[in-house]
């Protein structure tokens, strides 16, 4: 399992350390935690070595047949098999997530450098600049560049859960989005603009420690 | 006003949607529209002036409603959609031109520019060229040409730190770099002032990029090093983000005893237990297991406590009684153990007192934001959702708590907006002021049990073989400690307020003030009444081992309660307050805990609290023990008066060595031992504190002013939204007037 899958280059992963906000550790991994993993045991406790990094954990994603660097590098994957991710999986915001960092035409499937980006935006030394702006970009479920009340709704929906007896009630709902615009729509033209938002962001000082995933 | 602009699915254009790419186009529309709105309304004055009848009412201005919006035209839908406030979350141009001005501004704080005769299109920073509000729309090509020029004028360093913080994809971030590195070359050739030295560019850039790979190694393997990296990632998955923070704080603490115990490891302990002192009269009682709770007994003569180290120099050079030679194993290295007590404990002190200043005042200004307390749905909804949760139970959870927490917000802002009586709002002062007034009663009443108790300790006293009485006093403390907050978060439940956070701060409030009050009975206790009453024993080896007491049981009750008491709360609220929810991890209360847990471990060291909370006690004590005696039978300070003395001793030793060291004496007699200084640096400190009260009010001042600003600013554009609507809708009819008259005539050619 060691050898050709897990070995990128110098220069390149000098380059990744460089434009990202990830370490040489959250890229590559060595072997034996590696094969740990793929067998899904569980981890020895108290000064286990760090948690495997990303260029090991997208090889898993694909067959067999294909995990020799340069095919890791040209192939995409689908989005059914990243949301399979552990770390995705309880996330409501899963979809959304997946199809802002896809840069595939129909955006439906991520390569291993939009995968380093998802990895990169949510890691811990990200500035909370980047992440108010991809943030805005996941909470914007029609992608036309503002918050509108349909895009609220649905946000609203998304975090409180997605059975119907979970959901507010429609009147409640109506005057929680007539709040937040009141609190966030500066201009008043009835949607929130990436700069509405990021004001709304800088007022919380925890948005930047709960928007995070680590691998 | 609130304007809502329909915009329905307009199913012929699904191919055609209004999208950032095609700026061109569209801000040429806009043009072509001003050029016939401005002909348009030549006609009509014209026409005015003839004395036609005008469409008078289409001047009058209507604001548009969902009712008036019969199919938008789709130059307008893409006008709105290319509107900047929009496409700047998403068009590549945009985002661009941003970081093209942000590069802009550092380079032109990082280097002067030029002041020469080149010309305008050469240095497009100096004209103050703002991309994204020119007219001239620039080529998204032109745009990152230029943003490339800009990057060129960095250094690498800050070039990699702006292309990292750039919100786009790696592949153009690495095309960006790409271009901007190829054309450095030529361009530094070009260069005249750096022609002087050019190798000393080079070894420069060659430092930065090996200091740059140097600090990302060091990170890597301090991040190696992290102990509990796997198991906080559990936790925080598992129970998300503030129970994590109770267990980084925990962590911290732990640096900070490390901190604090390594020096004294080094030069007291150690150094005492090599060189033990002679052997006490009497036997060494034997070793029973109540002396891990009580500390006493086998623990009394030890290096645990202050009486065993000894009040001279150890390893002196021996003074040969009459002239003789000393033995052949005479030691060189004097170690004086009273100034070494004295120095290890001031100065450990003193490091983590300046630690733990800069550290809060450091996440102080990090967690601290202007206008913070308003606000509370849209940051509820946009920031608590914690990505780091992983398990399905805990998200389900989250789930749980939010949609909990936002009901009960919108049913406090429903009762707000409700018409506040006066007499609602009197019950409500009444209710709080009661509930206050029983809190501090219940503190009161805590505070003069302890005092009785510890009384009825000092008149009964306690033989050798009975030391398990000692433990009475530190156990009713810790029931007290344990039970009080209990009843006050019983007696919250009677009172109402605004906001939730307004509610913990008034629980960690009350919290507090017990504990305080508590603690500085206990120090009364010792530093008052127990040294009068063990005049002529080891006072300091009785409030060692009374504090060793109270961190142990402190210990154990915690550990109790947190097995037990959670457990009978859970059933309480089940069964009395039908709540199904599981109560969570009482953050604040626990971290108290901790808190708590610290000061003893501080106080035990010497006497001297260190968290800036409790500050004022702590220089009540320092003040306090100044003025005790020290016991004249044990410890290293035995034949002083006060503690301080020890350093005393020695600047007088110094001053009589010589001239060499004057300034040391010097420095003792003007700035340690006069008053001043402190005056000085309370003025100062008090200074800073008010002048940043007055940044943060003119701050929140700005931001009113700014908020009506754009509110003004977003009339202006709902204006302009409805001309452009009317204009296009006008446009329409008139273009469908015609095509009729054009079928018309067609169908009757020869009507007139």
């Amino acid at each position: 399992m060691g050898g050709s899958g897990s070995r990128l280059s110098k220069e390149l992963l000098a380059e990744y350390q460089d434009l990202t906000f990830l370490t040489k550790q959250e890229i590559i991994l060595g072997a034996p935690d590696a094969h740990r993993r793929a067998t899904s045991q569980p981890p020895p406790g108290l000064g286990a070595p760090l948690a495997p990094a990303a260029h090991r954990r997208f090889c898993e994603l694909l067959p067999q047949e294909h995990r020799s660097m340069e095919e890791s590098l040209q192939i995409r994957v689908s989005l059914e098999q990243i949301l399979s991710l552990p770390e995705l999986k309880a996330n409501p915001f899963k979809e959304r997530i997946c199809k802002v960092f896809s840069t595939s035409p129909a955006r439906d499937s991520l390569s291993f450098e939009d995968f380093l980006d998802l990895l990169s935006v949510f890691s811990d030394t990200a500035t909370p600049d980047i992440k108010s702006h991809y943030a805005f970009r996941i909470f914007d479920f029609d992608d036309d560049g503002t918050l509108n009340r349909e895009d609220l709704s649905q946000l609203v929906n998304c975090l409180t859960g997605q059975g119907e007896d979970t959901r507010l009630s429609a009147s409640e709902m109506k005057q929680l989005i007539d709040n937040i615009l009141e609190e966030s729509d500066i201009d008043r033209d009835g949607t929130i603009n990436l700069s509405e938002f990021q004001h709304v962001i800088s007022r919380s000082p925890d948005f930047a420690s709960s928007f995070k995933i680590v691998l | 006003m609130a304007f809502v602009l329909n915009v329905p699915e307009i199913s012929e254009d699904h191919d055609r949607e209004p999208s950032p790419y095609d700026e061109n186009e569209v801000h040429d529309s806009f043009h072509q529209l001003i050029q016939e709105q401005s002909q348009w309304a030549e006609l009509q004055l014209r026409e005015l002036g003839a004395g036609a009848p005008g469409t008078s009412d289409r001047g009058r201005q209507a604001p548009l409603g969902p009712e008036d919006a019969a199919a938008p035209s789709t130059a307008t839908l893409r006008i709105l959609a290319s509107m900047p406030s929009r496409t700047i979350g998403r068009s590549r141009g945009a985002i661009i031109s941003q970081y093209y001005n942000r590069t802009v501004q550092l380079r032109r704080r990082v280097t002067r520019p030029q002041l020469g005769g080149a010309g305008r299109s050469a240095r497009p920073s100096l004209r103050l060229y703002d991309l994204e509000l020119d007219p001239a729309a620039l080529e998204e090509e032109e745009k990152r040409s230029l943003l490339v020029k800009e990057l060129q004028g960095l250094t690498v360093a800050q070039r990699d730190h702006m292309l990292r913080r750039m919100p786009l994809g790696l592949a153009e971030k690495r095309c960006l770099r790409e271009e901007s590195r190829t054309l450095t070359g030529k361009h530094r050739g070009g260069r005249g002032q750096r022609g002087l030295f050019p190798c000393c560019g080079q070894l420069r850039d060659t430092c930065v990029l090996v200091l740059h790979s140097l600090g990302l190694g060091l990170l890597a393997g301090l991040h190696r090093l992290m102990p509990w990296h796997y198991a906080l990632k559990r936790i925080g998955g598992q129970f998300g983000s503030s129970v994590l923070s109770y267990f980084l704080f925990l962590k911290t603490l732990l640096a900070f005893n490390a901190l604090l115990l390594l020096p004294v490891l080094a030069f007291v302990v150690g150094v005492q237990a090599a060189f033990p002192p002679p052997a006490s009269l009497g036997s060494v009682p034997a070793f029973t297991g109540l002396e891990l709770l009580t500390g006493g007994g086998r623990f009394t003569h030890s290096v645990l406590y202050y009486g065993y180290y000894s009040n001279s120099t150890l390893n002196q050079p021996c003074a040969p009684p009459d002239g003789g030679q000393c033995g052949p194993e005479s030691p060189s290295l004097p170690y004086n153990m009273p100034l070494a007590y004295l120095l290890t404990v001031g100065v450990a002190f003193f490091v983590t007192c300046v630690t733990l200043v800069y550290s809060m005042s450091r996440s102080f200004g990090e967690s601290y934001r202007v206008g913070s307390a308003s606000g509370v749905h849209a940051v509820t909804v946009f920031c608590t959702w914690d990505h780091k949760v992983t398990q399905k139970r805990a998200s389900r959870l989250q789930h749980d708590h939010i949609r909990t927490h936002l009901k009960e917000l919108l049913a406090e802002w429903q009762l707000r907006q409700g018409p506040r009586s006066a007499c609602g709002r009197l019950r409500q002062v009444a209710a709080l002021g009661l509930v206050w007034l029983l809190c501090l009663a219940t503190t009161l009443g805590c505070t003069v049990a302890v005092y009785a108790f510890s009384e009825l300790m000092i008149k009964s006293p306690v033989s050798a073989d009975q030391e398990g009485a000692l433990l009475a006093l530190p156990a009713v403390v810790c029931l007290l400690n344990l039970g009080a907050p209990y009843l006050y978060r019983c007696l919250a439940t009677l009172e109402h307020h605004d906001s939730p956070v307004l509610e913990v701060y008034v629980a960690v409030c009350r919290n507090l003030i017990l504990k305080m009050v508590i603690l500085g009975v206990l120090c009364y206790h010792w530093l008052g009444r127990r040294v009068g009453a063990l005049r002529d024993q080891c006072w300091e080896n009785f409030v060692g081992q009374e504090l060793y007491r109270l961190t142990v049981l402190d210990f154990i009750f915690v550990l109790l309660d947190t097995l037990f008491g959670e457990l009978v709360w859970r059933l309480i609220s089940e069964r009395k307050l039908k709540r199904r929810e599981k109560p969570e991890f009482d953050i604040a209360g626990n971290v108290l805990e901790l808190i708590y847990g610290q000061t003893l471990t501080w106080l035990g060291v010497l006497f001297a609290p260190l968290l800036p909370a409790i500050q004022i006690i702590k220089l009540l004590l320092v003040f306090y023990v100044k003025k005790v005696k020290p016991s004249s039978t044990c410890g290293p300070f035995r034949t002083l008066d006060t503690m301080y003395e020890a350093g005393k001793v020695w600047v007088r030793r110094l001053e009589k060595a010589g001239p060499s060291v004057s300034w040391l004496p010097w420095v003792h007699r003007y700035l340690v031992e006069n008053t001043f200084p402190v005056y000085l640096v309370s003025a100062l400190l008090l200074a800073v504190i008010y002048l940043n009260i007055q940044v943060v009010k003119g701050q929140r001042k700005v931001i009113c002013l700014l908020r009506e600003q754009i509110s003004n600013e977003g009339e202006d554009k709902v204006f302009l939204i409805n001309k452009l609507h009317s204009v296009y809708e006008r446009k329409e009819r008139s273009r469908v007037g015609r095509t009729q008259e054009a079928e018309r005539l067609g169908d009757h050619p020869g009507a007139c």
